[in-house]
């Protein structure tokens, strides 16, 4: 690791990346407590690497090397910039919830709009009693770093019976260099709520930053949720999140990564059907270019009997870019009739793209129906020179099938008016590559 | 100044010589037909002048208005006025049909440096030219040519004709896999195509679609050459007495 190393008053060794931090980081006495256990976990494991097998493809030490030091509060300039920023990438209808550089800003968000169909708190204001939110069943070095860094996130709890007419949009906006922000979020969705949660991960003028961020969420019975997260961070940055979803009974939980920025990224999904009869789509889509490392990890629990899981995932990766795909489904002892499929298909448009596909089945029940499937190929040249035959460009013709390569993921997105939105976004990548 | 010009034209594929100087000319308002057993080389020939790669050319020109045709991009042929009418159109599974129709015209008239059809008046033609090609429009919904017949890739084929409005019309077996009725529609297409300004060359085994498609000028393919040239009873001649006479001619 190359954090510097202080020793503090009783003697134990906390970098300078905690202490210097750890003044503007929100919670009680005990909170702190926590959060120092949580770094004292972080450094006594330091940045993933290689040998760690859930990180083979996504070296940090190589590929990232330290983290940055906490970014400072949003200055004025920088909430104008990030004022476009919401502008620009806001979905029509939806409540906006911004956090900036990891602060969580009212005034840019539509909290009077929200309350009305759930409750808000910000994790600064969690924090001040409950440290529970930085608690999490996992031994992940990343995932104890943003438990120790959080400075703040929103709270969510939708009432059971709610039929959310919008979107809820969190936006997180980086707006300085070479900081990073950590942010920490859950959503308690109660029983039979129907709701759309999409996050956005964009820069405001910021480079070579970092972003950790936590989302937590519970998904009571009967409930219906899509949750969408579009990280189109700045080509330079860093983008490690960590998701935990815990579904209930008979519930549809439907949800889909679109990675687009960053040099670096990592999302690891662990969700656990831990309720009967639920449905679970898990899809994604990697859009590589330059030298950008995008690694999806998904794992998908079934601890419960008579579960459908789906996952469809498409990367396509130009230039020298790395995608990494790791799909682990795991049937519990008791998960019999468990159905899950996993398809993953890698589109390499240079012969210097590289993609890393992990599929796992770690099947304990013996009356289940799982399998995975993987393909990575090149586009089909007799489909480009029929388009081109018929007067489209080569890198346009290229695009018709790539947007029809990743059209299948993307169509997994029931609402048109998001799978527009994220069509628009894969659109904007496209015209990046021309 | 003719239309296309193919002189002396040597082609190889993978090592292998197929056209051995191949030489065709081809006037503004002409229609061709080209007929010639299987293997001659006749997909070949139109697979090079659209520009497919994988082709060498080891000799010879192909002009078209003048200008070299094979220093051209293959979209930059279609701009310029070439269209060929696949022998096997390919599905493009998730490109739908009416999103690649509008592309490729807006690309074809944006590299002529015309302006982009308005969706309106796009729309409109399209409806216009499926209407009179008996095609249905909830087959434009679908992706290119996926779940097609064979007839009806081939009808698809001819509809993109009418929309791109090419000036060389080169048609690869249009009437494989096209039963009595589709075509008649189909041809009743393309000679609605027919203009002065628009040359058609049609590759075809058979005489039948001659009698719809009335050629001015049938010429014979045999091993890579064109070995006879004549008028429209040249091809009443190859249905009587078939190819055997020209293979030794080759
Ligand atoms: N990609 C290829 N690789 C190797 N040989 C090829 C290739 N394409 C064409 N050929 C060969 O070139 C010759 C001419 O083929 P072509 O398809 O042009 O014939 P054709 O006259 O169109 O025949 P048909 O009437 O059956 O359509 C054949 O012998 C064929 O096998
Ligand atoms: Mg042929």
């Amino acid at each position: 690791m190359n954090v510097a190393v202080a020793k503090t008053g009783k003697g134990r060794a906390v970098s300078d990346l905690f202490t210097s931090a750890e003044g503007r980081l929100p919670g009680s006495p005990a909170i702190t407590a926590v959060r120092r256990e949580a770094f004292e976990t972080y450094e006594r494991l330091g940045l993933p690497h290689r040998r760690i097998e859930e990180w083979k493809y996504t070296d940090l030490r190589a590929l990232v090397g330290e983290v940055l030091p906490l970014a400072a509060a949003p200055d004025a300039a920088a909430l104008k910039r990030a004022a476009e920023a919401v502008k620009a990438h806001a979905i029509a209808g939806a409540s906006k919830l911004v956090l900036v550089d990891g602060v969580f800003v009212a005034n840019l968000s539509d909290v009077k709009a929200l309350v009305a169909e759930a409750g808000f708190k910000t994790l600064r204001e969690v924090l001040e009693k409950d440290a529970g939110l930085l608690k999490t069943a996992s031994t992940d070095a990343m995932i104890a770093l943003n438990a120790a860094m959080a400075t703040d996130g929103v709270v969510l709890e939708i009432a059971d019976g709610a039929k959310l007419s919008a979107p809820i949009q969190l936006i997180h906006i980086a707006t300085s260099a070479s900081a990073s922000a950590f942010t920490r979020s859950q959503v308690a969705v109660g029983k039979g709520v129907h709701a759309t949660i999409v996050e956005t991960f964009v820069a405001a003028g910021a480079k070579a930053y970092q972003v950790n961020d936590a989302v937590i969420i519970t998904v009571a019975d009967e409930a219906d949720v899509a949750h969408i997260r579009l990280m189109d961070d700045a080509p330079d940055a860093v983008n490690v999140s960590s998701h935990f979803v815990t579904v209930g009974a008979n519930v549809k939980f439907s949800f889909f990564n679109m990675t687009t920025g960053a040099a670096v990224s990592r999302l690891q999904g662990f969700i656990t059907l831990a309720g009967e009869n639920s449905e679970l789509s898990a899809n994604g889509v990697n859009l590589l270019q330059k030298t950008e490392h995008g690694d999806t990890t998904l794992v998908v629990d079934h601890a419960v009997p008579n579960c459908v899981s789906r996952e469809i995932f498409r990367a396509v990766i130009d230039d020298r870019a790395h995608s990494v795909f790791q799909g682990r489904i795991i049937v519990r002892p008791d998960a019999q009739k468990t159905d899950g499929k996993m398809m993953t298909r890698a589109l390499l448009l240079s012969d210097e793209a590289e993609a890393d596909n992990k599929p796992e089945l770690e099947i304990f029940a013996d009356d289940v129906s799982c399998g995975h499937g993987a393909t990575a190929g090149a586009l089909d040249d007799s489909l480009l020179f029929y388009l081109k035959a018929r007067g489209l460009p080569e890198k346009q013709a290229q695009a018709l099938l790539i947007q029809a390569f990743v059209g299948e993921a993307i169509e997994q997105i029931a609402d048109e008016a998001l799978r527009e939105h994220v069509i628009g976004i894969a659109e904007r990548w496209l015209e990046r590559r021309q | 100044m003719a239309l296309l010009e193919v002189k002396d034209l040597k082609v190889r594929v993978e090592e292998r010589e197929i056209l051995h100087g191949l030489t065709l000319t081809v006037n503004e308002g002409e229609i061709h037909a080209i007929m010639g057993p299987n293997g001659s080389g006749k997909s070949t020939l139109s697979h090079v002048i659209a520009g497919k790669p994988g082709y060498e050319v080891t000799d010879g020109q192909i002009l078209f208005r003048g200008e070299d045709l094979l220093e051209m991009s293959p979209d930059m042929r279609a701009a310029k006025g070439v269209f060929l009418a696949f022998q096997y159109p390919v599905e493009i599974p998730g490109v739908a049909t009416m999103n690649f129709l509008r592309t490729a015209l807006n690309a074809q008239r944006k590299a002529r440096g015309e302006d982009e059809f308005s969706t309106p008046d796009f729309l409109k033609k399209v409806r216009e030219v499926s209407k009179s090609l008996n095609i249905p429009q909830d087959m434009l919904k679908r992706g290119v040519n996926v779940g097609f017949s064979g007839g009806e890739k081939k009808r698809n084929e001819v509809l993109q004709m009418a929309l791109f409005e090419p000036s060389l019309c080169i048609l690869d077996e249009m009437d494989s896999g096209l039963d009595i009725d589709a075509l008649r529609i189909a041809a009743d297409g393309v000679n609605a195509l027919h203009s002065p300004k628009r040359a058609m060359v049609v590759i075809t085994h058979y005489q039948r679609l001659l009698n719809y498609i009335v050629p001015d000028i049938v010429h014979v393919m045999s091993k890579g050459r064109v070995v006879k040239s004549g008028g429209k009873e040249l091809a009443l001649e190859l249905e009587a007495s078939g190819y055997a006479q020209f293979e030794d001619a080759a």
